[in-house]
């Protein structure tokens, strides 16, 4: 009964030789939405991908995309576009030549093809750059064109292979944000697969979280932000401390969680979960401390809990070798279950 | 599924026209009265004089490979990497010997080396060093062309980062560019030692008595002492030495084989500079030692007695009585012959050549799969190693009776050079096709081409060039091809090279002079089509 509209992976799985890539998978996207996988390099979020696109096949299991299975449907006739980490543009057309790609493939006509690449470069901030030739791009805007060229045909779904990963930090920022925008914008469905959780965060609004070939946790952002499901998800996903057993009822407690006491409690601590405060519960030894734009962000070895991360208001007196306060704010922290 | 289906058709037209005809040509020597007798056979492997053959076949194809290695890569970082006057022409002069028909060079060096000859005080005529000498000069053409067009694509700035961290010109070279090289140099050095250890047309012309390789051998026992079972022997042993050779080759280059980073910017030329000296001048020995018997061959062909003159030109036409009555057919005529068997030949090779160097450059998603198509690798690299007369007699034993009587066919001669042609195709597309991001297609698949669609738009624009070089290449082979077709050609119907052998084979110098004639104009045809290619080459660089 898949009568949903959008994307249903079901059981997937994809097996080379004796090595499970992807294993078991299920997935939904409802269409409209944007998914990132987030996993590790060599999880087989890669291989999901292209499996999806058609170009692994399945060793089990189905790709359903409204409501109609993919099985032997050919990756060119699936209606996707798929964009690779380094862009691919294809390195003898100009920038016009890969933007109108698709639409030449589809036979529509020249002067269509004219004003969608002109809006299509409009729209990703590169007016002008038609007669450019790939090798004069920056990387950044590579990934531009590449993005323009995927979206040319407004695909059923995009699928995005580390598209930011490759561009260094600032523009890596910039362009997830125009990204979302332009996905947003066009109301593109798409699935974003990635190893870096601020480019999941920046881009999606669900996401997928996959360990060796299995999807162990998903949901809507705030869902897996919230509760992880275990201290490997946690770190993942950028907590900075993943506490157990005793450690974590010490800082639950000082939270004031009314915890059962039982043996297997787990916490996961962002570093502006423990806040130095003169009132605060816990008791530490600064190991270190370095000043940043906002806060004083600091290594503390606390009594009863270890060393963890902290921080201090940039008009707290804090050394290095003194003893602090700190307390705890657990909407900054997540206990796993 | 697909892989199989396009595999078909040119294992199809190998197993037919190949492994038949070798099967059979060894059959024969090893099935004795109906049944099967090997150790007759293998009697020739203890004959002292098949000892020296294959000593001789050996240490001469690696002293060959070695120097022509040492003179070759000098040579194309001279003519690849530097912007000196004149580099063009100097590529396209380079190529010329390598599209010459062996039996041309065999005739060259011997005019240029003989005792009357201008180079005769070297006393080098009906010597070792000859042979060898003429097989680097064949040869060299294969290193330059084979590593030239990755080193004109090797992006100079990663030597520049290799300098810039101290790493001295030296340094640089042996640290960064030559491993970079390194699959092509294998390539090449792998494809000279066959070509050396098969050679044919260039040991019969020069070695004489004296010499013989394994394929000189196989032929004088086939032709002239009818000792069919020493023959299959040595036709098995040499495709049994050379199938390891290929695999071995084979584990080296894809060991080092892999997707090759294009360089972006324009130009990877730079001015020479005095550290170039000892490289630069090594090209200048390369281009003399190119040039020399070239020149010996024109000359000779104008020289008619004590004095100059067309003659020999102007007889080969056959109207002239008296110089060709002894010749069944005019050389003209000859020359046409040629021409329809090299352009019959050469459609046949690119068509399968294109199939199969478009399959086995396929990366395989299981090991099965992979293996697979490494050993279709292997499979169409065979005719390589195999002596073109064991093909050569095995067209004429196997191919002789209903369904395929084909003796009579003016197909049988241009299928015999196809397959001598084919692995000389596959091996000119397969690194490029191999060098191509296989995401490239996968990108072009996604936004909706369909696979004929993904061929014309990511890998056609990177393989034409290659495409083109290959069809020149395998027009050229078919032009020169001797060793198959001395058995095949009709005698009413010969080719240039087998009509040039025929004239040098007579006494005269007449015969010797027309000869001479005979192979400039061939050689002439054969360099005029590969310039032909390369300018077409150049001409539309970037239109794509």
């Amino acid at each position: 009964m898949p009568t949903s509209r959008g994307l249903e992976v079901r059981d997937a799985t994809v097996r080379f030789d004796r090595a499970v890539a992807v294993d078991d998978v299920t997935l939904s996207l409802d269409s409209g939405h944007v998914l990132a996988v987030l996993g590790p390099s060599g999880c087989g979020k890669s291989t999901l991908l292209r499996a999806i696109a058609g170009i692994e096949e399945l060793t089990a299991g189905t790709v359903c995309f409204d409501g109609r299975d993919l099985a032997g449907v050919p990756t060119h006739k699936r209606g996707f576009a798929l964009m690779f980490q380094d862009g691919q543009l294809f390195p003898h057309q100009s920038v016009a030549g890969n933007v109108g790609y698709a639409l030449r493939v589809r036979g529509r006509s020249r002067s269509e093809q004219r004003v969608r690449v002109d809006e299509l470069l409009d729209l990703v901030g590169l007016p002008g750059y038609g007669e450019r030739m790939p090798a004069t791009l920056s990387g950044g805007e590579r990934q531009r064109v590449a993005l323009a060229r995927a979206l040319a045909v407004r695909p059923r779904l995009l699928l995005l292979d580390e598209p930011l990963s490759a561009l260094d930090r600032g523009l890596r920022e910039r362009l997830a944000a125009d990204l979302r925008g332009i996905l947003a914008e066009a109301g593109t469905t798409a699935i974003l697969v990635t190893h870096d959780q601020e480019e999941a965060f920046a881009v999606a609004d669900r996401m997928a979280v996959m360990r060796a070939g299995r999807v162990v946790q998903s949901g809507s952002l705030s869902e897996v932000w919230r509760a992880p499901v275990d201290g490997e998800v946690a770190s993942f996903l950028g907590y900075a401390t993943v506490l157990r057993g005793g450690p974590a009822r010490t800082v639950l407690a000082a939270g004031g969680a009314h915890g059962d006491g039982n043996g297997d409690a787990e916490v996961a601590l962002r570093r502006s979960a423990l806040r130095c405060a003169d009132d605060g519960p816990l008791r530490g030894r600064v190991l270190e401390a370095r000043a940043t734009p906002e806060v004083t962000r600091l290594r503390v070895d606390v009594d009863g809990v270890g060393e963890v991360d902290a921080v201090a208001g940039q008009d707290a007196d804090v050394s290095v070798g003194h003893d602090v306060r700190l307390m705890v704010d657990l909407t900054r922290a997540a206990v796993l279950s | 599924m697909g892989t199989a289906a396009l595999a078909v058709v040119p294992l199809a037209v190998l197993g037919v026209f190949f492994v038949l005809p070798v099967a059979g040509m060894v059959g024969r020597g090893f099935w004795t009265d109906g049944g099967f007798d090997p150790s007759a056979s293998l009697e020739v492997l203890t004959r002292s004089r098949t000892h020296r053959v294959l000593w001789f076949t050996l240490w001469s194809s690696t002293v060959a490979t070695l120097v022509t290695l040492a003179l070759g890569l000098p040579l194309t970082f001279v003519l690849y990497r530097l912007r000196v006057p004149g580099r063009s022409a100097a590529r396209a002069f380079v190529l010329m010997p390598f599209v010459l028909p062996t039996v041309v060079v065999g005739v060259a060096f011997r005019t240029l080396l003989t005792p009357s000859g201008p180079l005769g005080f070297l006393h080098l005529d009906g010597t070792a060093a000859a042979i060898i000498a003429a097989m680097v000069f064949f040869n060299l053409a294969v290193v330059v062309r084979t590593v030239g067009v990755l080193w004109e694509n090797l992006d100079p700035r990663r030597e520049q980062a290799a300098a810039a961290l101290g790493a001295s010109p030296w340094q640089v070279l042996r640290t960064v560019t030559l491993p970079a090289l390194a699959p092509a140099i294998v390539a090449s050095a792998s494809i000279v030692f066959l070509f050396c250890a098969t050679a044919f047309g260039l040991v019969l012309t020069l070695g004489g008595l004296r010499y013989a390789t394994v394929e000189t051998e196989i032929y004088l026992l086939t032709t002239q002492f009818l000792d069919l079972r020493a023959a299959a022997a040595l036709s098995v042993l040499q495709l049994l030495v050379v199938t390891g050779l290929l695999y071995a080759a084979h584990v080296t280059r894809s060991r080092r084989e892999h997707a090759v980073e294009r360089a972006d910017v324009r130009s990877t030329l730079r001015p020479a500079r005095r550290t170039d000296l000892a490289a630069v001048s090594t090209a200048a020995l390369a281009l003399a030692f190119v040039a020399t018997p070239i020149a010996a061959l024109v000359v000779g062909s104008l020289r008619v007695g004590d004095g100059w003159g067309l003659d020999h030109y102007r007889a080969l036409d056959g109207h002239e009585a008296g110089s060709t009555a002894a010749l069944l057919v005019p050389v003209t005529e000859a020359l046409s012959n040629s021409w329809r068997v090299a352009v019959d030949a050469t459609t046949l090779a690119m068509v399968l050549g294109c199939l199969v160097a478009v399959l086995v450059s396929r990366r395989g998603r299981s090991r099965a799969e992979r293996r697979g198509l490494a050993v279709l690798d292997g499979v169409f690299m065979l005719p390589l190693g195999v002596s073109a007369v064991t093909l050569g007699f095995g067209f004429l034993i196997t191919l002789d009776r209903p369904p395929l009587d084909l003796r009579t066919s003016p197909l049988l001669v241009p299928i015999a050079q196809a397959m001598v042609a084919l692995p000389l195709v596959v091996r000119t597309l397969t690194p490029v096709l191999r060098s191509i991001d296989p995401r490239q297609r996968e990108a072009a698949e996604s936004l909706g081409a369909s696979p004929w669609r993904v061929l014309r738009t990511v890998d056609l624009p990177v393989v034409w060039r290659p495409l083109l070089a290959a069809t020149g290449f395998a027009f050229a082979v078919s032009l020169g091809e001797f060793g198959a077709t001395s058995f095949l050609a009709r005698p009413e119907a010969p080719t240039m090279p087998v009509l040039i052998y025929e004239l040098v084979s007579r006494p005269g110098a007449d015969n010797y002079g027309m000869a001479l004639a005979a192979s400039v104009v061939l050689g002439l045809v054969t360099v005029v089509i590969m310039g032909l290619v390369e300018r077409l080459r150049l001409g539309t660089a970037g239109a794509f």
